[in-house]
Order: C-alpha cells, then structure tokens, then sequence
C-alpha cells in the first residue's frame, strides 16, 4: 500500500493491538463493575461508581502519573509483577494498561446501561419456567444486554485508539514499543518536515474513530429494539451511552 | 390437589396477610386491585420471599419459614401466566414455547409442542416474534409456554386484563379447558367479579388490610 509508509503501517498495526488489548483486557472487570452498579444496591455505591468515572474527568497526565507510582520500578503493583519478569513501564503492555484505565469508565457506562434496560421480570419469568440463576443469565440477561455489550466494547477500543495523556506520562513515546498514533502524531508534529505524516496518520484516526463510534451507534439503537418488555406498543427506547 | 397459603408479607409500608386453603381445582384471589394480589401468586411461584409462613401445593411445601424451607422458583414446578404476558423479546414464538420444555426433565413434560399448538390455536405464530403479536396471541403463546414447562399448577395472573372483549372471551375459553379437559389447578388472581363468578370453584376475598 502506498497510502502509508511501512513505519506509517507499523504504527497503525501497534495502535490496534494496544486498543485490541486494552479493550479484551477491561471487559471482564468493566462488566463485573457494571454489574454490580446495575444490579447491587451496597452502601458506598455512590463512592464505586465515581471511583470508575475518575478517568474521565482527571487530567490524563495524572492517571498517567499514579499509574507510575503503582506499576513503575518501585510501585508496589511494578515490583509484584518484577517477580514474573513482567514489566510494563516503557512497553506496549504499559500502553495496553493506560489505555484500558482510559477505557474503562465508557465501557462500564455502555454495559451498565445496557443492564439497567433488561428488564427483571423476564428474568423472573424464565425462572419459574425453570431456568436457574445462570441458566438465566446466559439466556435472558446476557442476550438481551449484548447489543449494550458490544457497544461498550466498540467505545472501549475506540477510546483505547485516541489514548495519549496517560499513556505517554506512563510508557513514554518509544517508536515500535509505546509510539501509537496519537504518540506518532505528536511526534511527527516536533519534527520539521512531519506535515505529511501528520495528515495521513490524522486521516487514519478519524476513519478509525468515526467507524467506531457509527457501529456503536447501531448496536445501541438495536439493544433499544429488544431488550424491553414483550407485547404490543414497545416504547422506541433510545439511549446515548457518551 | 390443594393450594394451602398462610402468608404475610410486608411491602414498603404495608402489609399484606392471607390465609386460605382451596380444594378446587380453580381458586380465585379476588379484589381490588392494589391489595398485593400478585405478591401473593408472587410468593406461591417463589419470586417473592413472604416474611413468614407456610405455602404448599398438592401436599407438596414450597415455603414453609418456621422450617426453613423456601424453594427457588425453577425448583416450584409453576406454570406462571402473567398479566402482560411477558414473552422473551429476543426470541421467536417457538423458542418462548419451548424455553421452560427444554429445561424440564422428560419425565415432568405432560405436553408436546405440537399438542400445546393444537390446544391453543398458536401453531401458525411459531415462526414470529413476540412484538409482532396482537394481545390475545401473545397472552395464548405465554399460556403455551407454562404449560409445556410440565407444571404442576399454573398460576394466572389477571391474564385477561389487557384483552379487548373479544379475546378475553377466547382466552377465558381457554383457561376453562386447561381447569375441565388437562385438569391443572390454577390459583387465579383477578379483579373482575364477573370473570372469578364463571371461572372459579372457589373464591378467596382479600381486602385492604
């Protein structure tokens, strides 16, 4: 392909694999915390759930910081992992952690919402046709949030793309380790001659964003199609994850 | 077969406590609505915990909190047919039909697809979905799906309030075959004089209070 540059493309292909990462990395914890927003009523819920949005409204370069201070050389999380010869400071799997801490708030959000919409009494109704708690969940609960689901995690990659903040405070802007496209572009803007490079790595993130953020759109206004109640008059239900 | 109910349950700020035992084979719950006649057949299928006291059906105890008995609604054998139907959306009509069927033990199943299609005129739906039904299809299919889930006593809820009066008469049809021809209790909850009058073999009063 002429369009990039083979540098251009190792870039793009570091830019997935740290969003790809980040994104599978969070789902688990981004779904038990939706979870537990959605379905638990605990004292100290107000305190969880503004702990998980902290990402979106700190300073990245803060997140970036205290992610320095837990998972750095001396961090307490930094020197765990040192016993299995991981480390992620200077890494792509550092980048992968920033990106899925960026990423998390947004996922949690979508897959919440997408919770709070499955109606309950149609998980009460497969109960008494003898579908047990997880027999429930696998084919009531699960389906019916799925659309929700995918959307969080359309929007998780999406986020973990636009990553920069956080990510070059944490790992640095290494080219072939941590440099992903934002990094690239800020980079490519100190240099003299960058203008092109600018452009083209530019055009890759907006058609990246923007065909993330389209499928999620369509897999939310298709959770929106289903996951009511059944019978006639179904409220068009439409909700905004962002 | 006998319903014998003896529960309170506290709801918010109110209280509700019922007392009956009902041989016959179709036992209507009826008053007003709002007195916590469907947290009564909530506490029977087991979605409701009543703060104490005893539910057994056929001899058979559900929920008894003096012995700590409280079975899990799937471990209840209750055809539950809700007010608003309440088929899964994401599913077709023959999946809703054959949701609780496929998980009972073959033993338990009394009744066939085929059988529950003939029974209630549904055999032309199974391909659609359940927002495509009118209310009168989609109240017949959520019929079809208690009964081919092998209960051992349906529970209705006020399964004709959503009906204009042509399909309450076709439904209220249907319900007197399941009570005369497949001789399935049913603790039936509604607020209709008329319909408990033709329906039930016995009624339990509850009123506020």
């Amino acid at each position: 392909m002429s369009l990039l540059s083979p540098e251009e493309w190792s870039i793009v292909a570091l830019s997935l694999k740290v969003g790809g990462v980040a994104m599978l990395g969070a789902l688990p914890l981004a779904f038990a915390l939706a979870w537990v927003l959605a379905r638990v009523r605990f004292p100290g819920r107000v305190v969880l759930d503004a702990l998980v949005h902290l990402p979106l409204v700190l300073p990245p370069v803060v997140t970036g910081w205290l992610l320095l201070l837990g998972f750095g050389a001396q961090g307490p999380a930094g020197r765990f992992l040192a016993h299995f010869g991981i480390t992620l400071m200077f890494r792509w799997t550092g980048a992968a952690l920033a990106s899925a801490v960026m990423a998390l708030p947004l996922m949690v959000r979508a897959i919440r919402l997408s919770l709070e919409a499955v109606d309950p009494r149609l998980e009460g109704a497969a109960r008494t046709l003898g579908a047990g708690p997880w027999r429930c969940f696998a084919t009531i609960t699960l389906p019916l949030a799925m659309p929700g689901v995918l959307a969080g995690m359309v929007l998780g990659f999406a986020r973990s793309l636009g990553e920069f903040g956080a990510t070059i405070t944490f790992v640095s802007n290494i080219p072939g380790q941590t440099q992903t496209l934002p990094l690239a572009i800020y980079g490519a803007l100190q240099m003299p001659d960058g203008d092109a490079t600018v452009a083209r790595l530019a055009v890759v993130s907006v058609v990246l964003s923007l065909g993330a953020l389209v499928v999620s759109e369509v897999l939310t206004r298709r959770g929106a199609g289903v996951s009511g109640s059944s019978g006639r008059g179904e409220p068009e239900r439409h909700r905004h994850v962002l | 077969m006998s319903f014998e109910v003896e529960v309170q349950i506290a709801r918010g700020n109110r209280r509700i406590a019922v007392s009956f035992a009902g041989q016959s084979r179709l036992v209507a719950l009826f008053g007003p609505s709002g007195v916590g006649k469907t947290s009564v057949l909530d506490a029977v299928a087991g979605l409701l915990r009543p703060d104490a006291g005893r539910i057994s059906v056929g001899g058979r105890v559900l929920f008894d909190s003096a012995n700590g008995v409280n079975l899990p609604p799937e471990g209840r054998e209750c055809g539950y047919v809700f007010q608003d139907a309440r088929l899964f959306p994401h599913m077709n009509v023959r999946d809703n039909l054959l949701y609780g069927w496929r998980l009972a033990r073959p033993e338990h199943r009394w009744m066939s697809l085929d059988e529950a299609c003939a029974f209630l005129g549904i055999g032309h739906l199974l391909e659609r979905r359940p927002r495509t039904l009118s209310g009168g299809e989609a109240q017949r299919v959520a019929i079809g799906r208690a009964l081919l889930s092998g209960p051992r006593f349906l529970a209705m809820d006020e399964p004709l309030a959503s009906l204009d009066a042509a399909r309450r008469e076709e439904i209220m049809a249907v319900i007197e075959r399941i009570r005369d021809e497949l001789e399935l209790p049913i603790l039936y909850v509604s607020h209709d004089a008329a319909e408990v009058a033709r329906l039930a073999g016995e009624v339990v009063a509850i009123g506020a209070g």
